[in-house]
């Protein structure tokens, strides 16, 4: 009898639990990097709000954004999902995001304590689809042991200058660091380009749109903007100061041989830098870990070159947390999306030192975490609080359509079948035309 | 009009006697697959004629434009181009690979008693086309892969494989034939099996030569299985997607942009969905007029063993 009464009593208690616990979150991210971080959140918001659990599931990049269209139309989308500027426009126009700006208003959260000009970029024709979770510049990673054997000093890497004529002392450095097969590097009158065992720069000669970590920081010092400005309607490709850049760092490749071809860069992205074949490599702040942490030789971070304006620039780019419309759980959802835009949660984040938070504060936890396993990230904090240091993401409609015509247009140019100034304007016009 | 010639003989069969019970029992034991075929097949085919007059990004209603997609499918010079490079692989895939594939088959029949070499042959067709793409990519990548390690050594140097517009086809085209050509020789072996000893030792009788028995007896008795062979690997070579998603995306500049690749990329990256079944539709009608055609050409319904 007495069992009876224990199994009664434990059997009331665990459903008294699970009709308390009954909300459960399906949240989406895509770096796997990341997930560790955002699962320490979801336990600590799942404490404070015992009602709510938070399921994280992790896709990869290729696979995330096919998989939320379908979700949206079967309806087994994520409740709450990381959203990237690039993708929420045409999300946003499908009417797929709760718009925030009633929640925020609710509850007075404040849409000032973050990096300025970060939460910006989550509105679209008043209303707003995101609040920032985390921000990201690009700077240098170099082979350290490889500078050593150049016999150059880190601080060779810190004031460097870049044009598109000669290439700057930027080229300079870049040819110091390549080396032939025979011994000689790329300033000797008898380096062999054919020869090359030691590539001085690698470019990843991708991301046809943006150009975020392939050629953004050489066009914006430049003077010149992808389009008129957020959701812009009028592309610049055909501007010639874009061909110059572009055709100067195909060049590096096609002429100098100061740079692996396309061809051998296209199938693995990083690994000649992961590989020790290549000294320098150019890209964003979200790889620190990565590339501190995991390879066989010392990485050190150098900030950007400066370009013809006598300025280092950067892209600015975030990423924030949507509620999906057909989320059952809306209230609960977005108390979610409010605690991942918190000090507390971005506090976590910072500590764990994989991206940097949209919260300054939470950013300097980062910093020192960084600091603490004998790595200086401060030039991509840096190059985000210098005045003019950034620009934007060049937000857009029909995003994917943009950067299948100028994928497939850069690609010509860097596979050398045609000339950057040739090709371009045609791109261009085919660009412009999808916003007509 | 027949000229006669080829005509096939009239032949009369009585048709079976069937028993309405019998004839029951038989609907139920293909009504699953009927199911199937309905569930899966059928209905979405006719949605997808029905989505094809229409504008729909997925996530709105759609709107009904009538044959304008269609209308844009003739005036797409992507659409074209990409019909190119897919009739430039099937080139590539169909005649290596059926080659091969008969040349294993006959090796198979006349060296091999091992049932595990030949249970070996199969592997390839078991695995997964991303699993293969994946394993290939990273064999033959420039600087990384064994491949161009080895090669590296010869007189013939690194190769680009993916990367080169000139060698991205072939090369996704040699990963198919790998990956097809034991499964096609395995139907070819069985093919060879079905053949009657008797043939055989008639020709030997007569003292025809290896090659003369091969040409003469073997290929024409070969033949329903080989139009069996050449038909459905064109109609999975016509739609060719896997490999080139995992590899090239269908790059460089465009080298790889096979139709169903862009199909695919209207479908969920540009979200044009009308757009792009209306592209499948017009690759449907494609492929029955191929199909059709070799059924016609390898007279499909006849046999030469009787």
């Amino acid at each position: 009898m007495k069992k009876l009464l224990t199994l009664t009593a434990t059997l009331t208690t665990t459903l008294v639990s699970t009709a308390s616990a009954a909300t459960t979150i399906e949240y989406w991210l895509w770096d796997a990097n990341q997930q560790p971080a955002y699962q320490q959140c979801a336990a600590n918001f799942t404490r404070k709000n015992p009602d709510i659990t938070v399921k994280i599931t992790q896709k990869g990049w290729n696979d995330y954004w096919t998989g939320l269209t379908t979700g949206f139309v079967s309806g087994t989308a994520p409740d709450v999902f990381t959203n990237h500027l690039a993708y929420y426009p045409e999300f946003a126009s499908n009417n797929q995001l709760v718009d925030l700006n009633p929640l925020i208003k609710r509850d007075k959260v404040a849409t000032n304590v973050y990096f300025k000009g970060l939460a910006d970029l989550w509105v679209k024709n008043g209303k707003r689809y995101g609040l920032p979770k985390d921000f990201d510049t690009v700077g240098i990673f170099y082979n350290a042991d490889m500078l050593a054997k150049a016999g150059m000093k880190p601080t060779d890497l810190a004031n460097l200058t870049w044009n598109p004529k000669d290439g700057g002392t930027w080229q300079k450095a870049i040819a110091r660091l390549t080396v032939d097969r025979s011994g000689n590097n790329g300033l000797s009158p008898n380096f062999n380009k054919k020869q090359v065992k030691q590539y001085g720069y690698l470019t990843g000669y991708g991301a046809g749109f943006n150009g975020q970590t392939e050629w953004a920081f050489y066009t914006a010092p430049m003077g010149w903007k992808h389009n008129n400005g957020l959701f812009g309607t009028k592309y610049n490709y055909g501007d010639p100061r874009f061909a110059q850049a572009i055709q100067w760092l195909a060049d590096l490749n096609l002429k100098h041989g100061l740079i692996p071809s396309f061809k051998d860069v296209q199938s693995s992205g990083d690994g000649l830098f992961r590989a020790g074949q290549a000294a320098m490599f150019i890209n964003g702040s979200w790889m620190i870990s990565d590339f501190t942490q995991k390879l066989p030789f010392k990485v050190g971070i150098a900030p950007l070159p400066k370009g013809p304006n006598g300025k280092r620039m950067s892209m600015f780019n975030g990423l924030s947390d949507a509620i999906w419309v057909g989320s059952k759980n809306k209230e609960a959802a977005w108390k979610w999306v409010k605690y991942l835009a918190s000090v507390e949660c971005q506090n976590t984040v910072g500590r764990s030192g994989v991206v940097f938070p949209a919260i300054p504060s939470a950013t300097n936890l980062a910093v020192a975490a960084h600091k603490a396993r004998g790595v200086d990230v401060s030039s991509f904090v840096n190059q985000a609080k210098a005045p003019g240091g950034t620009f934007y993401f060049p937000i857009t409609d029909n995003a994917a359509q943009v950067n299948d015509i100028m994928t497939s247009t850069l690609q010509r140019v860097f596979l050398g079948q045609a000339k950057a100034s040739a090709v371009l304007k045609d791109a261009n016009a085919k660009v412009n035309a999808l916003f007509r | 009009m027949s000229t006669g010639i080829d005509a096939p003989p009239l032949r009369t069969t009585a048709p079976p006697r069937r028993f309405p019970s019998q004839a029951v029992t038989g609907y139920l034991f293909i009504l699953p697959a009927l199911i199937g075929f309905a569930v899966f097949y059928l209905y979405p085919a006719l949605r997808g004629v029905q989505i094809s007059f229409t504008d729909w990004n997925l996530l709105s209603e759609p709107s009904t434009v009538g044959m304008a997609n269609y209308n844009e499918v003739i005036r797409d010079p992507k659409f074209w181009s990409a019909l190119g490079i897919t009739v430039k692989y099937v080139l590539w895939n169909i005649p290596v690979q059926t080659l091969l594939a008969l040349g294993l088959a006959v090796a198979m029949d006349r060296l091999v008693k091992s049932m595990f070499v030949k249970g070996l042959l199969i592997l390839p067709y078991l695995l997964s086309s991303v699993v293969v793409a994946m394993i290939f990519l990273w064999l033959l990548d420039p600087f990384l892969g064994i491949v161009n390690q080895w090669l590296d050594g010869t007189p013939l140097g690194k190769q680009s494989f993916f990367t080169s517009a000139e060698q991205a086809i072939p090369t996704i085209a040699f990963v198919n034939v790998w990956k097809h050509m034991g499964f096609n020789a395995l139907l070819f072996y069985a093919g060879l099996q079905a053949i009657p000893r008797t043939v055989y030792e008639a020709a030997s009788i007569d003292g025809a030569s290896e090659l003369t028995t091969f040409r003469r007896i073997t290929l024409p008795l070969l033949r329903p299985v080989t139009v069996f062979v050449l038909v459905t690997s064109l109609i999975g070579s016509f739609q060719i997607f896997d490999t080139v998603a995992v590899t090239t995306q269908g790059g460089p500049a465009d080298a790889t942009r096979v139709l169903v690749y862009y199909i695919y990329q209207n479908a969920f990256s540009f979200f044009r969905m009308g757009y792009a079944t209306a592209m499948s539709m017009v690759l449907f009608v494609i492929l029955v007029v191929f199909t059709l055609l070799q059924m016609r050409l390898l007279r499909a319904n006849e046999s030469d063993l009787e």
